[in-house]
């Protein structure tokens, strides 16, 4: 009896403890939002700064946790074509490991994004560090190297001199990169064991930032690009349907519930189908303009931020509730916990908004240097990454 | 017996050292060979689990592993090295700082494995820098040749005479800035050391020290209406004759003189042949080589363009206003000795918005460590002694 308790008192740590990872860009369900507890409302250096480690490099990329690990990437060098991934342990903020890499792609950019953009994704036990180079590093927890891909070394016009910024996703055993651009366009499937490609399929020829969206229940994943969106199977690169439209080149989708949030023409909001035959339109709102960041969906509402705007809406009607003004633009897509959204702009400032019928700014606080990636959930804290310094947000003893 | 044991120890241990090694080398060589597109994967993983495992006194070994090895595999070793030398330091352990010092010394190890040392020497021992970088300026990786200029410029800071030497004299000073131009590669300390020397009343010419064609023949506009000029064949594409006339998109094209006059060689097309959009201009020059050499052509352009040498298509690039840096494409072309002509087709779209108005490039002629290599009938250097 004592071993079964026990072993159910592991199982249930595991799942606690598997519920606060943050696995990739806009969390492990890519939805922004965590069902964990709530971190502070406001910061300062001598208040709820759990820790903050200094970073090597620069990155809009954001941070990821597994497990007791929180691991970040960043780029260096005057061509930023050295590359960083650390590994910090969540409790201390003691750097674990850090691996470093040269690109093996193009690595100019847009002065104000860089090498590090794309965040890295993992599947529990493996991480997929990809760059805006088109490089990708796979390495174990402890960082050892699993295997490194160059796809800009394997498709040479493949690259955007603006800077790429598509992250990652892992479905099942495969992880999908989108390199959407002007010249070798194209969305690939690489085994997760060995870095081979299982399959790669021909994109547009158009500049595109957005990442793709995993659908594990289906097996599959969402590509969207300027011209549309496709559902395609993760382990052949299949295509399962296509829904035309225009859509963002920037802000990606959220699947929720079995429906598709998806920026296009302001927010349009579709069923996610179970077979081919295509989504059906369930409500359209151009009121809601995601610019940057994308939407987030949470307790029956659905948030963008266009601008300094944040737009509340009926998540069944897309009617919009309220508005609220906040200070700067953004880059990093909200998140949203415990009836709260953390929103940090590009200038470091985050303002917390209490949701409900209204929304109201209860906290702000200052990072003291641009924020671009979004930040981690997990745990009850706020991982938020600036150019130079990690930054763990969390209660502290008064 | 006991001296037998002893020689017996001995030839058994030498024989497993050598066994280790043996297998370390074949290891190495497994992961040196990955390839594009995940080829040679499978074996490389494989083998990088055998690596890890070696000792720390092992790592000048493993980081000639790079020597030969395309970037790809470069990164498979860097990998090890870092996870090898971390998990020594971590155990409480020493690296081999005499042997990495002495790796560092033989500049025929690949660039990349000698940065890699360093960086592990100078985590270990902080007075690395010190010691090494005044030797490096004209170091082949490209890495401490930045570093070594950068502390040559930390020299002439206010206050750093107590620790390099003697606070410098002004005509000291300009002769050191001449020697850091002359190592520099990257722009940002060029421009930096060209403003110190301007300062000081110092003539830069920097189209010749980086090797940027200046004098062009233009001929334009051709139709790029919908990009679909990107691949005509206009006729400058099947040979040039400067004394030639040819149908253009609004009437007859013949080439015209132009002298790019920007300290970093742009040829501005709006300004020398007039802003057109969906239209197509050619630029071309003679570059007299001395000698037959492969060389990198290195060329930044903001629209599409394609670029031939000697009438061999060399570069490519149907991409339009995404950006443009000295040195954004790089090919390694081989020049005749004597005459060698260079092809430039720029296109521009009809993108109306204002970031999308460029038509410009600039184009230069280096050695794979971004020296530039002139053309035997450029007019008298001012700065010859840029040239090493």
């Amino acid at each position: 009896m004592i071993k079964k308790l026990t072993l159910i008192a592991v199982a249930g740590g595991v799942m606690l403890f598997a519920g606060a990872d943050w696995l990739q860009f806009r969390g492990t369900s890519a939805t922004s939002v965590s069902e964990g507890a709530r971190p502070p409302l406001r910061w300062s250096e001598s208040e709820n700064v759990a820790w903050k480690a200094a970073l090597p490099g620069r990155g809009p990329s954001s941070p990821i946790v597994i497990g007791d690990r929180v691991v970040v990437t960043c780029s260096s060098g005057i061509k930023q074509d050295r590359m960083h991934v650390l590994c910090f342990d969540v409790q201390s903020g003691k750097r674990l490991w850090e691996r470093q890499f040269w690109a093996t792609g193009r690595t100019l950019s847009h002065p104000t994004s860089a090498n590090a953009a794309p965040t890295p994704a993992s599947d529990g036990s493996r991480i997929f560090a990809f760059y805006a180079s088109n490089d990708m590093v796979c390495l174990d927890l402890e960082g050892n190297l699993l295997w490194y891909r160059g796809f800009a070394h394997d498709y040479p016009k493949a690259g955007n001199d603006v800077g790429m910024a598509s992250s990652p996703v892992v479905v099942d055993d495969t992880v999908i990169v989108q390199i959407e651009n002007q010249g070798d366009s194209f969305a690939a499937g690489v085994n997760v064991d060995t870095g081979e490609t299982r399959w790669r399929i021909a994109r547009p020829a158009r500049a595109n930032w957005c990442s793709p969206v995993a659908v594990p229940a289906e097996h599959a994943v969402l590509l969207q690009s300027p011209d549309g969106l496709s559902a395609h199977e993760a382990r052949t690169g299949e295509e399962i349907w296509r829904y035309p439209s225009e859509c963002a080149g920037i802000a990606s989708s959220v699947v929720l519930d079995g429906k598709i949030y998806l920026p296009s023409d302001g927010v349009t909001v579709l069923t996610l189908p179970k077979n081919s035959s295509g989504p059906e339109v369930l409500w359209n709102s151009n009121r809601l303009r995601p610019s940057s960041s994308s939407p987030v969906v949470y307790r029956g509402k659905v948030y963008t931020l266009n601008g300094p705007i944040l737009v509340c809406a009926d998540e069944k009607t897309g009617d919009t509730e309220w508005q609220l003004r906040l200070k700067g633009r953004f880059w990093a897509t909200p998140v949203a916990v415990d009836g709260h959204l953390f929103c940090v702009n590009q200038d470091g400032q985050a303002s917390v908004v209490k949701l409900g019928e209204k929304g109201k700014v209860v906290g702000e606080s200052e990072f003291g240097a641009g924020v671009q990636g979004s930040p981690a959930l997990a745990a009850g804290a706020l991982f938020v990454r600036t150019d130079g310094h990690l930054w763990k947000i969390a209660a502290t003893p008064k | 017996m006991r001296i037998l044991c002893l020689f017996l120890l001995i030839v058994v241990s030498a024989t497993g050292l050598q066994a280790d090694d043996s297998a370390l080398d074949s290891n190495l060589k497994k992961i040196r060979n990955v390839s594009a597109k995940g080829a040679g994967h499978r074996e490389a993983i494989a083998a990088w689990a055998q690596v890890i495992a070696v000792r720390a006194d092992q790592l000048p070994q493993v980081l000639a592993g790079m020597d030969g090895a395309e970037a790809l595999a470069t990164n498979w070793i860097r990998g090890l090295v870092d996870a090898i030398a971390e998990r020594e330091i971590q155990a409480g352990g020493k690296l081999p700082v005499r042997e990495l010092e002495q790796f560092i010394a033989a500049r025929n190890h690949h660039p990349r494995a000698r940065r890699t040392a360093y960086e592990w020497l100078t985590r270990v021992d902080p007075s690395t820098p010190k010691r090494l970088l005044p030797g490096m300026l004209n170091d082949p990786s490209l890495e401490l040749r930045r570093d070594a200029v950068a502390y040559l410029l930390d020299s002439l800071k206010p206050g750093a005479g107590k620790d390099v030497g003697q606070d410098v004299s002004a005509e000291k000073s300009a002769e050191i800035y001449r020697q850091a131009l002359t190592a520099a590669r990257d722009i940002d300390q060029i421009k930096l050391i060209t403003k110190e020397l301007k300062e000081q009343g110092e003539t830069v010419d920097l189209p010749q020290h980086y090797g940027f064609l200046q004098r062009w023949k233009l001929a334009a506009w051709f139709d790029n209406a919908g990009q679909k000029g990107f691949d005509v064949a206009y006729p400058p594409e099947r040979g040039v004759d400067l004394k030639a006339t040819y149908q253009g998109q609004e009437g007859k094209v013949s080439w015209v003189d132009h002298i790019a006059k920007d300290e970093y060689g742009i040829v501005e097309l709006n300004a020398a042949i007039g802003k057109k959009k969906g239209a197509i201009a050619y630029a071309y020059a003679v570059f007299v080589s001395d000698r037959a050499q492969e060389v990198d052509l290195r060329i930044g352009c903001i629209n599409a363009y394609k670029v031939w040498v000697n009438g061999e298509l060399l570069l490519s690039r149907e991409v339009y206003h995404a950006g443009m840096e000295i040195d954004q494409y790089i090919a390694k072309t081989r020049l005749r000795a004597g005459e060698n002509t260079i092809l430039v087709k720029v296109c521009q779209n009809e993108q109306e918005e204002s970031w999308a108005q460029r038509w410009q490039f600039q184009l230069r002629i280096c050695d794979l460590s971004g020296q530039a290599i002139l053309s035997q009938d450029r007019p008298a250097a001012k700065t010859a002694h840029l040239r090493q």
